[in-house]
């Protein structure tokens, strides 16, 4: 009797990571934990001020300690070239002027780590202080100081996005609502810390160990910087100690090390201590953004227009671009005809925002989603009913031009305010606020709309990928596509098992090098599950279908009726065993016409680039969300405790469960973080707490009940369906938390985070409007 | 240079020796001089958890231990942990339960589970939460890493 196999799906089950074993063991080897032979390690002198005219630098003394290989400033790399997103505007060594404390000023190569630190002690800078541009305000003041000579207005560029007539929608309105909103520094806290090594071989080519998340864009722009070939550089990235959008941008210790790797002919590594990273890595984008909205009695939305000021900090990286992201959360979350928005980007003495998790949609969706509760309840509406009522549907094109081929937003409304009982507990809290228990409860609604398949800002953003097939059946799978420990090797191995009928255990990714792995745009903006999964599929169905072409003349059974299962090739209707896959891969190249079965896959997705005002449809596919958020608040002491949280995510189709899971109580937590307890604390341009002692991080005690719903749309454009789901989790919770307060309390927090004493004095200030139904009396902003 | 002192203590089982300078700290021993890299710097501090070891049995943060107290001590790291019977029940709870993304906060978890497990072999999930609290986790949200640490305390994988 033949063997049979019945077919047996990968999609949805619970896969483990294929690299949790050994990280569980101790045995993965991050960056911090490789050394070359021969390797000198590096530090970084920084700027003491905050704002100052460099006179002087000596270094002389630096210079003749022993153990010291090289100390650089600018003047000893007249070849540096400037860096920045958006804008080119910093060198990695500071010549004439600082601008940040974080300013690089020189560098050391040594022996050790202790002696290149004793050198910088030794290295003496003589300044001239010039006043501190010390918030955007005070920035764009008349007469005030000019951070960059050539920016006299500090204004480093605006944004600007329209649709409709917002006067129009203003005029329709029979409810209009202002606020201002205020958003803070946070920042990613990777566990670990920066870091690079650079070498140079006997021909000048350049190898890089990097935890960056965008090893092919880097390689063109390290050889723009240092003005060498980009063939001659090589990306190697070691496992990654978290990522979070961090790593998209070149900041100026990488090509610091490089410098010292070129002078010294040696190895150098370089990485942060952990008051370092909190000091010179990038934060997320502070804001100020005042939002005012209207809607009609029934509920419809007539006009929204924001206007932010972005503290830019003293330079640009990608937290300038993330009006970009906003623009979208305002124009198209929900159905409003009318929209304007304008940003300005404002240079201070500040740090500067890269790109962090969510990227400017944590802090849209905060003011958009407030402002939804702000309107219901002047309308008297549910705050339920008013969000389904505005809800965008499937099928859908926005006046921006975002196309939505499937939406799940009533979907996850509906399922996110059932499962936690939203409508009745928040009627019944609202009910309790005067009630004598100092200790209230809320419940809070929030929704987020956000790219999940791609977003097209660069020329492509495709991915490649190689597979192979070996004699053994075994399957390598290189992927250009990054894995920072959200779990896309796993998840971009299962897609090829899925198509070839294989255990997890016959695919190896690689994944990690600029010189074997084809081109990808990068790991950002949810992309990779997405992208590089069609990718993936892309190139295990050209090798199938070689395969099942083989097989057909050494079978006799048509390619069309062939199916693998579990290493063997079978009739697809019988499931019957006709022969091992293993078996053909020998014969096919141990035969007189020699062949691999070896395929390669690009897939660029059909979205579009936006035109100059902002139109086009961006994303080949949109996630969407809603998280409701039960909170208890402490009114004596301010405290708030975040008890449970009720995600409805459309993630399109769910393949791998545990990793997804692992995304979304991992982005949910983070975002809670965001909400109440993380803030970077600057001061005139000083950060007052780079320590986890005084920088909180939510931990274990503090996490609350999480209760996840996926709502499943299948998008057609979609890996078995898949939507990505990277960033989604985290965009909701400040803005549900915010509205939980404002139903336990009756406060409306316009400012984050809610820390105790932001919420204590919220609830003992004299409180002007007693609830959040202002009518159409405005609210000055703040 | 900070004077060096000869220490003689246990890691992993195995004994060694040692010259190490009076201001290093265990953390550069095991890392640095002994080639031990799973026990990680995250800190430097004692906050973040990442650096756990266990001294003569308790759990210790070992960026804030002095290398010259390891005198006369017996340490486990990771490497050594994840070759015992309690290691490795622990590493396949964590595969299985998805606790692990990108894994650098991992073995400091993995030492503070094993150090409680030890002291605690049937754990609440509220003793667990409290147990790793000290730990710091940006990824998961814990919640797996619990759901971990549980099936590890009951001998499921």
């Amino acid at each position: 009797m033949a063997t049979v196999i019945e077919k047996r799906s990968l999609i949805g089950q619970k896969i483990a990571k294929l690299d949790a074993p050994d990280k569980a063991s101790g045995r993965t080897r991050y960056l911090h934990d490789l050394d070359l032979p021969g390797q000198l390690h590096a530090k970084i002198l920084r700027s003491s001020r905050v704002h100052a005219r460099i006179i002087n630098i000596d270094t002389s003394r630096a210079r003749a300690l022993p153990g010291v290989h090289a100390v650089l400033t600018a003047a000893d790399v007249p070849y540096q070239r400037p860096l920045g997103i958006v804008a080119k505007d910093h060198l990695p060594l500071k010549t004439d002027k600082v601008r940040s404390l974080r300013d690089e000023i020189a560098a050391v190569a040594a022996d050790t780590v202790e002696i290149a630190e004793q050198a910088l002690a030794l290295i003496d800078v003589e300044y001239e202080d010039l006043p501190i541009v010390a918030d955007v305000h005070t920035a764009l003041a008349l007469g005030a100081p000019a951070v960059h000579a050539n920016h006299p207005d500090n204004v480093t560029t605006t944004w600007d996005y329209a649709q409709g007539d917002v006067a129009h929608g203003e005029a329709e309105s029979d409810v209009v609502i202002e606020d201002t909103f205020r958003l803070h520094y946070v920042t990613h806290c990777c566990m670990g810390v920066s870091g690079i090594i650079a070498d140079f071989d006997a021909l000048g080519n350049l190898t890089l160990w990097s935890n960056t998340q965008v090893p092919f864009l880097h390689k063109r722009e390290f050889a723009q910087l240092l003005d060498i070939d980009p063939a001659r550089i090589r990306i190697i990235q070691p496992p990654i100690g978290g990522g979070f959008g961090s790593k998209l941008d070149i900041y100026p210790f990488e090509p610091i090390a490089i410098f010292l790797a070129k002078a010294t002919r040696r190895p150098v590594k370089l990485v942060f201590t952990r008051e370092e990273e909190f000091i010179a890595s990038p934060t997320r984008q502070p804001v100020v953004l005042t939002l005012r909205s209207g809607a009609k009695k029934d509920g419809t939305l007539t006009f929204r227009s924001v206007e932010t000021l972005h503290d830019n900090g003293a330079y640009t990286s990608w937290g300038a671009s993330t009006p970009f992201v906003m623009m979208q959360t305002v124009s198209s979350l929900y159905r409003v005809p009318h929209c304007k928005y304008h940003t300005t980007v404002v240079y201070t003495n500040n740090p500067y925002a890269g790109s962090f998790r969510g990227y400017g949609n944590l802090q849209g969706t905060f003011a958009v989603e407030s402002h939804m509760d702000r309107l219901a309840e002047t309308l008297g509406i549910d705050p339920l009913e008013f969000r389904l009522k505005n809800a965008q549907r499937p099928g859908e094109t926005t006046p921006q031009g975002l196309h939505f081929r499937t939406c799940g937003l009533q979907e996850c409304l509906r399922t996110a305010a059932e499962r936690s009982d939203y409508q009745r507990r928040h009627r019944e809290y609202a009910a309790r606020q005067a009630d004598p228990s100092p200790v209230k409860r809320g419940v809070g609604i929030a929704s987020m709309l956000h790219v999940g398949g791609g977003a097209k800002i660069y020329p492509s953003d495709g991915c490649g990928t190689i597979l192979k097939i070996d004699d053994f059946a075994q399957v390598t799978l290189m992927t250009g596509a990054s894995e920072i420990g959200q779990g896309s090797e796993t998840v971009l191995a299962q897609l090829v098992c899925e198509e070839l009928g294989l255990p997890l255990t016959s695919v190896k990714v690689v994944n990690n090098d600029t010189d074997i792995t084809p081109w990808d745009v990068g790991v950002h903006a949810s992309r990779t599950t997405f992208i590089a999964g069609n990718s993936a599929i892309g190139a295990a169905r050209k090798a199938k279908a070689k395969i099942f072409a083989a097989a057909e003349k050494v079978t006799g059974v048509a390619a069309g009726e062939l199916d693998l299962r579990a290493g063997q090739i079978v009739e697809a209707q019988s499931g019957r065993v006709l022969m091992a896959l293993d078996k053909l891969v020998r014969s096919l190249h141990f035969s007189d016409k020699a062949e691999l079965v070896m395929t390669t896959h690009y897939y660029e997705p059909p979205s579009k680039h936006q035109d100059k005002a902002f139109k086009g449809d961006v994303s080949a596919a949109y996630a969407w969300a809603t998280q409701v958020v039960e909170v208890e608040v402490d009114t004596d002491t301010g405290i708030v405790r975040t008890l449970k949280v009720t995600a409805a995510h459309d993630v399109g189709r769910v393949l791998n469960r545990l990793g997804i899971e692992g995304q979304i109580e991992g982005g949910i937590v983070m975002g809670q973080g965001y909400a109440t307890t993380e803030e970077l604390i600057v001061d005139r341009g000083v950060i007052r707490n780079p320590a986890f002692r005084d920088y909180k991080l939510v931990t274990a005690p503090e996490v609350p009940e999480i209760d996840i719903h996926f709502i499943e749309t299948m998008d057609g454009e979609g890996p078995q369906g898949a939507k990505g789901v990277g960033e989604a989790p985290a965009i909701c919770m400040a803005a549900a938390t915010a509205n939980a307060i404002y139903n336990a309390t009756g406060v409306r927090i316009r400012e984050l985070p809610f820390t105790p004493e932001k919420v204590y004095r919220a609830l003992h200030a004299p409180r002007p409007p007693a609830s959040d139904a202002a009518g159409t009396a405005m609210q000055a902003p703040a | 240079m900070s004077p060096l002192r000869e220490i003689v203590f246990t890691i992993n089982g195995a004994p060694r020796r040692a010259s190490v300078p009076l201001d290093m700290t265990a953390l550069a021993l095991i890392r640095d001089v002994l080639g031990f890299t799973g026990t990680k710097y995250g800190c430097g501090e004692g906050e973040c958890g990442s650096c756990t070891i266990l001294v003569d049995g308790a759990s210790v943060n070992a960026c804030l231990m002095f290398a010259v107290d390891c005198d006369g001590r017996d340490l486990t790291t990771i490497e050594g942990m994840a070759v015992t019977p309690l290691g490795e029940r622990l590493r396949d709870a964590f595969v299985a339960h998805g606790a692990v993304q990108c894994g650098f906060c991992t073995p400091g978890i993995v030492m503070q589970a094993a150090s409680l497990l030890a002291h605690d072999p049937h754990p609440t999930r509220e003793a667990i939460v409290r147990g790793i609290e000290g730990n710091l986790c940006r990824c998961t949200g814990y919640v797996k890493i619990v759901d971990a640490i549980a099936a590890a305390a009951v001998g499921e994988p």
